[in-house]
């Protein structure tokens, strides 16, 4: 069941939203993404800059402190800010897809300890599903919490969450129930609290280990960890949704999550496919090759033309996702489409982005470089494209049933 | 005391800027908040919370209907309220007639203290404020790229050709702020939402008091005849370095003989 969680956000005021973003990434996230990136340092000034900007809190209820933004709107900043470096929309992702859990099915006592704070940014928040041997097949995970007493002590190990050191809460979905089947019918999302950037927590938090953040080919700046659980308790009341509604209920608050966070991902891509197509028109009208600019040159023409007509086409099918979760609607289908093809053009753009530039294109000295390593990351996160084409034709197939 | 900030919506730098066949500046395309004036509602909203007793801070144009959103723009930056004056009589207005539409504004809102960006980016004639100084009788100065305010004596630096001046003028006073007074800092997106709350006060001539006769071509002194792109400036000398010692000394000889070195 899909529901509207804020009123439509009027055009004049997203436009105008969408335009101060668009400033701040021009002075703020391109002239230093080079620097972070190249260090893979965690980009704190452009991230209190979003804190003052308000970002933090955009999608969060005006009750709740934040700006109650439409996710058609959210998703505008996002291309914006992920056109400056994917790394920057990805430390607000996951605190997003933390609010929407907590604003869809969180209780009220829930939304009042947490949303506020994260409205200002003051705590953010990861998820977790992922486990060392488990990523897309989330009915896989081992991860345990078992009733102690009143509280809940969870066993196990997490993987790949992004934000997981600098954050304060970590969505978390483990198995409380190992004999239901189907296995997801016991599965719950409990809301982890941890000390931000402390990787041994102690005291309440003791049980609860962030180890090293992991090397990756690009997308640095933001931490990627595991995180494990050894005995880390808990009460009942931070099981989202409360215990009585939300426990062996957390599956399909997640998938519900993932959908607006594939919205999320589908938007940097869009994002990254728009940086790509601007750096391939500038290089290519400064850089002569026999005799002309290389623009001039029909089979540059061609690529720059491919590039731009995927990057529009991404664009529509990712805005039509938001568009339809504004409405009320599922978006399941389009999220999906949107999440493969805006990632893939995302990846594509960025590739002959690369080829235009020549030698150049491999150098360190040249964005596009950035660029190119950045780009696997959205083919990989949040379901790779093979799954969205699974989730794709499995939702057409059972749709036109014959 | 009230501080009033004048602001004009200019074609976006991005675009380039072509003449009319009319001798106007042809302002169709993106649009933006005259830059410069960013400066002056950072300044005023700076002077309040330095502590100066700043009741309001209200955000004044003349322009076109569609400069309503740069206006709102002004008021996310820290206006409390803003004022616009539209009519089609305006519209040719020059530096003085604008000037004069301006102080008229002014007067029937009767600040202590009026700030404006030391130029716009479309014409850029850095003299709007020193009009306005004229036509309320009041001190203008220009290029201030420092304010510090005690009860109503205004202390303040001004960028001169070799160094600043410090000066002390006494309120009311125009003053027109440079673009090194400060760094706007980028409005929330919260106050972005809140400036459409903000009371905006929509004018016509008549309804401002404003004689239609001082305004518009009519009422403008200059008369736009020819434009001319400022000479192409000659190209530079190259010089290959095939040799460093050569090169350097190719490069020493072309600044002695230019009496450089």
């Amino acid at each position: 069941m899909a529901v509207a969680l804020s009123e439509r956000t009027d055009k004049e005021t997203q436009e105008q939203i969408v335009e101060l973003v668009r400033q701040f990434t021009d002075e703020q996230i391109l002239p230093n993404a080079e620097k972070y990136d190249h260090a893979d340092e965690y980009p704190q000034d452009i991230v209190d800059g979003l804190k003052e900007l308000g970002i933090f809190g955009a999608t969060i209820p005006e009750e709740y402190g934040g700006l109650g933004l439409d996710l058609s709107t959210y998703t505008r900043i996002v291309v914006e800010l992920a056109r400056g470096w994917i790394s920057i929309p990805g430390v607000v992702n996951t605190h997003f897809i933390g609010a929407y859990l907590l604003m869809r099915f969180g209780t009220e006592e829930q939304k009042q300890k947490y949303l506020p704070r994260m409205a200002t940014g003051e705590i953010t928040a990861a998820f977790s599903l992922s486990e060392p041997h488990a990523g897309s097949d989330v009915q896989a995970i081992k991860t345990t919490a078992k009733k102690v007493g009143d509280d809940y002590e969870l066993n196990g190990a997490k993987m790949w969450l992004t934000n997981g050191l600098t954050s304060g809460l970590v969505f978390t979905l483990v198995v409380t129930d190992t004999e239901a089947r189907p296995r997801y019918k016991g599965m719950t999302c409990f809301i982890l609290e941890k000390e931000p950037g402390v990787s041994e927590n102690t005291g309440q938090y003791a049980g609860l280990t962030i180890p090293p953040k992991i090397k990756k080919m690009g997308y640095k700046g933001v931490e990627s960890t595991e995180m494990v659980l050894d005995g880390y308790k808990t009460s009942g009341e931070q099981i989202l949704g409360g215990e009585e509604v939300g426990l062996n209920g957390g599956f399909k608050q997640m998938m519900d999550a993932l959908e607006v966070g594939r919205v999320n991902v589908a938007a940097r891509g869009v994002g990254l496919a728009q940086r790509a197509l601007e750096l391939a028109l500038r290089y290519s009208q400064e850089r002569e090759t026999f005799g002309k600019p290389i623009a001039e040159h029909q089979m540059v023409q061609g690529h720059i033309a491919d590039m731009a007509a995927r990057l529009e086409g991404a664009r529509l099918l990712t805005y039509q996702a938001a568009e339809l979760k504004d409405e009320g609607k599922s978006s399941n289908l389009e999220a999906a489409m949107a999440k493969m093809v805006a990632s893939e053009a995302g990846h594509a753009n960025t590739e002959a982005c690369l080829r235009l530039h020549g030698g150049y294109g491999y150098s360190k000295e040249y964005e596009v470089e950035r660029l190119y390593r950045d780009a696997p990351l959205l083919l990989i996160g949040e379901g790779t494209s093979d799954i969205q084409r699974l989730n794709i034709s499995k939702q057409l197939l059972k749709k036109y049933k014959i | 005391m009230k501080i009033l900030v004048l602001v004009k919506e200019v074609p976006d730098a991005a675009v380039e800027k072509t003449i009319g066949a009319d001798g106007r500046i042809d302002r169709s395309g993106e649009k933006t908040l005259n830059p410069s004036d960013t400066n002056a509602l950072e300044a005023a909203v700076q002077l309040k919370e330095a502590g100066a007793d700043v009741s309001e801070i209200v955000a004044v144009t003349v322009g076109p209907d569609s400069a309503s959103r740069s206006l709102q723009g002004a008021v996310s930056r820290g206006a409390d309220r803003s004022i616009h004056l539209s009519d089609a009589g305006l519209a040719g207005s020059d530096v003085v007639a604008t000037g004069y539409a301006l102080a008229e504004l002014v007067k029937r809102e009767n600040p202590e203290l009026v700030l404006l960006g030391q130029q716009s980016d479309d014409a850029g004639c850095y003299a709007v404020g020193s009009v306005v100084g004229q036509f309320l009788g009041q001190p203008a100065l220009s290029q201030v790229s420092k304010l510090e305010l005690s009860g109503t004596t205004l202390t303040l630096e001004r960028q001169a050709e070799y160094g600043y001046d410090t000066l002390e003028v006494t309120l009311p006073a125009v003053i027109s702020v440079s673009d090194s007074a400060n760094e706007p800092r980028y409005p929330s997106l919260k106050a972005i939402m809140g400036a459409k709350k903000k009371p905006v006060e929509k004018l016509d001539l008549a309804g401002a008091g404003i004689d239609a006769g001082k305004v518009g071509t009519a009422g403008s002194g200059v008369e736009c005849k020819d434009f001319q792109a400022p000479a192409a400036k000659a190209a530079g000398t190259i010089i290959t370095d095939e040799d460093t010692a050569a090169t350097v000394e190719q490069i020493v000889a072309w600044l002695d003989s230019r009496k450089l070195v």
